[in-house]
């Protein structure tokens, strides 16, 4: 999948966690700034690699704004910001209907 | 027995107080000297000696910095700073360490600026941490001997009767804290009592906190403090639905508990969820037809509002928390003003703690042995204060800790806790949003518990649910620096805190 155009999803509220994705030509590339970085910085980067993997994404810049967001909660912003990325044809794709 | 008494033979001469030199030196005699400089040389105070303030200023307190900044002037050094607890405002605490005026911090907190500095080793000496009843005990049992007590004071008379509030002269109430509990202490040990006040009123200045009798020096200042960071109107009870649902979990822990019966002793530590337990035992007293005897520690104004409708009938107050609660100090009878010894000195067997029936604590973590840290963040930074949680725990009959299972991503309930602070042994319950546990030590609670069909959990079975929501935190990286010593109540060695690697 093709990360088209500049796209946020997310806040910068406790537990959430404020992501923005856009083109990148060097590849995936995680710029994450967390409250929790001591503890669980490591854990957010792969959860995020993770994640583009799953949907072949391999030219992406993501920035990341961690407020203490769970797992399935940045999981789920990713996505968001993954689809609002991507090509319309992407959109249509099985990934986003599960 | 009586020492035998012998007599002189009276002499009018002696009675100096009508010659005309003693009248007016009466007149003129007051203790208000012209400036703080000519105070401290006054003290006599030298380098390396222990000087001490009290926090009922909070975060607006202006004269712990006034003071240091005087005596950095004056050019002293290594001096041991003795303070109830020290918080954010006192940040330039940092540039006086640097400069060699501060050498060692004894305090029951530290946060902000000072904390982390004082968490990444900019300290050679480690930060003593006590309890509010451990700091009384070391200052009666001359562990801590205060050369002078800097106390900033809402009012004060030329004799140095002082008090955190004024009922005569309204303009005394501009910077108002309300009681001067842990001040008290430092008065009536230290050698020599400096009292700063912005308002000096008219002599007597009753009701006083510390009497003229353990006063020294008078210096008048123009600013103490900012009454904003001081306190604010009314704490208000949270809407946090969390801290709401773990309130009622607790209030409903208390009124099964057996400890909540007519004339029952609580009080309720600071934060939102322990605030909060109080507007949840209110139906039931009423309901019961229950009045509580006492309501103790920090005062606010939810139990000073209990206090007023007559559910509480009598308020002993170490620090009051908002303006509700100095308001109330003022104008209310059954409000006492009281001393950190009176509160909670282990060495004082009447301690007020130990009259306590139910206390309500925060946390920032408990581990699975109901161990507790209020003192180190996740991130091992040193970021709150021992204040009363260990005198507490171990007086009340039922101590409850209230905690979330998670703040953000942090698990608060841990394998270990990062600092130990109050020993798992003197807490009773510990309640969560996502369930109960009680100590299993506490077989009576247990069984009155399962009587009253509440749900009891495992403390691990707690850990278990918050890390499967969080992952496993990375361990936090320590150098072999100690940066805080912290001791329980007794004066013993509980726990080291170590300077955080970055």
């Amino acid at each position: 999948m093709e990360v088209t155009k500049q796209s946020v999803s997310g806040t910068l509220e406790s537990s959430d966690i404020m992501i923005t994705i856009e083109k990148s030509t060097i590849g995936n590339q995680i710029e994450l700034n967390s409250t929790v970085e001591k503890q669980f910085g490591d854990s957010i980067r792969k959860t995020i690699n993770t994640t583009l993997r799953e949907f072949e994404i391999n030219n992406a810049k993501v920035g990341a704004i961690d407020k203490g967001a769970l797992d399935c909660i940045i999981i789920a912003r990713l996505k968001a910001a993954i689809y609002h990325s991507v090509s319309d044809e992407d959109k249509q794709s099985e990934v986003f209907k599960a | 027995m009586n020492k035998k008494q012998t007599f002189k033979a009276f002499n009018p001469e002696n009675i100096e107080t009508k010659n005309e030199a003693y009248i007016t030196h009466r007149v003129e005699n007051n203790k208000i000297v012209e400036s703080l400089e000519e105070a401290i040389k006054a003290t006599g105070l030298k380098d390396g000696m222990t000087i001490s303030f009290h926090h009922h200023f909070r975060n607006g307190d202006h004269t712990v910095n006034l003071v240091l900044d005087t005596l950095n002037k004056m050019g002293y050094k290594d001096l041991y700073l003795a303070s109830s607890s020290l918080n954010v405002c006192h940040e330039p605490i940092i540039s006086h360490i640097k400069s060699g005026l501060i050498t060692q911090i004894d305090t029951s907190g530290l946060r902000g600026p000072l904390a982390d500095a004082i968490s990444h080793g900019i300290m050679d000496k480690p930060v003593i941490f006590r309890s509010h009843g451990g700091r009384a005990a070391a200052i009666e049992s001359g562990v801590i001997v205060i050369d002078v007590a800097f106390l900033g004071v809402p009012s004060c008379d030329p004799l140095g009767n002082a008090n955190g509030y004024s009922r005569d002269d309204e303009r005394a109430n501009d910077v108002i804290c309300g009681s001067l509990g842990y001040a008290k202490s430092d008065a009536e040990y230290a050698k020599n009592t400096i009292i700063l006040s912005n308002h000096i009123v008219p002599y007597p200045n009753t009701p006083f906190g510390i009497p003229e009798s353990q006063v020294d020096y008078i210096v008048e200042v123009d600013d103490i403090g900012d009454p904003s960071g001081i306190m604010s109107g009314a704490t208000r009870f949270t809407t946090n639905p969390k801290e709401l649902l773990i309130a009622e979990k607790a209030a409903t822990v208390i009124i099964n508990s057996g400890f909540f019966i007519n004339g029952f002793s609580i009080q309720f530590g600071s934060g939102g969820a322990s605030l909060a337990v109080a507007q949840f035992l209110k139906p039931a007293m009423i309901e019961r037809k229950y009045k509580a005897r006492f309501a103790l520690g920090g005062i606010s104004a939810s139990v000073v509002e209990l206090h007023e409708e007559g559910l509480i009938e009598k308020l002993l107050d170490v620090q009051s928390f908002d303006l509700k609660a100095a308001n109330s100090l003022k104008n209310n009878r059954f409000h006492q003003q009281i001393s950190a010894s009176y509160y909670a000195s282990p060495l004082n067997l009447g301690a007020a703690v130990n009259q306590l029936d139910i206390v309500v604590l925060s946390a920032l973590e408990v581990d699975i042995n109901f161990n507790v840290n209020v003192l180190t963040g996740a991130d091992g930074i040193i970021r709150g204060a021992i204040g009363g949680h260990q005198d507490t725990a171990a007086g009340a009959r039922l101590a409850v800790v209230v905690v979330p299972l998670l703040r953000g991503r942090i698990p608060c309930v841990v394998d270990k806790v990062n600092t130990l602070v109050t020993p798992g042994k003197s807490v009773d319950v510990v309640v969560t949003d996502y369930g109960i546990a009680v100590n299993p030590a506490r077989k009576k609670i247990i069984k009155i518990m399962e009587e009253n069909h509440i749900k009891i959990m495992d403390l691990k079975e707690l850990y278990n649910i918050a890390v499967t929501m969080t992952g496993i935190p990375k361990a936090i990286a320590y150098t072999d620096k100690v940066v805080g010593n912290v001791t329980y109540r007794d004066g013993t060695l509980i726990d080291k805190i170590y300077q955080v690697k970055d």
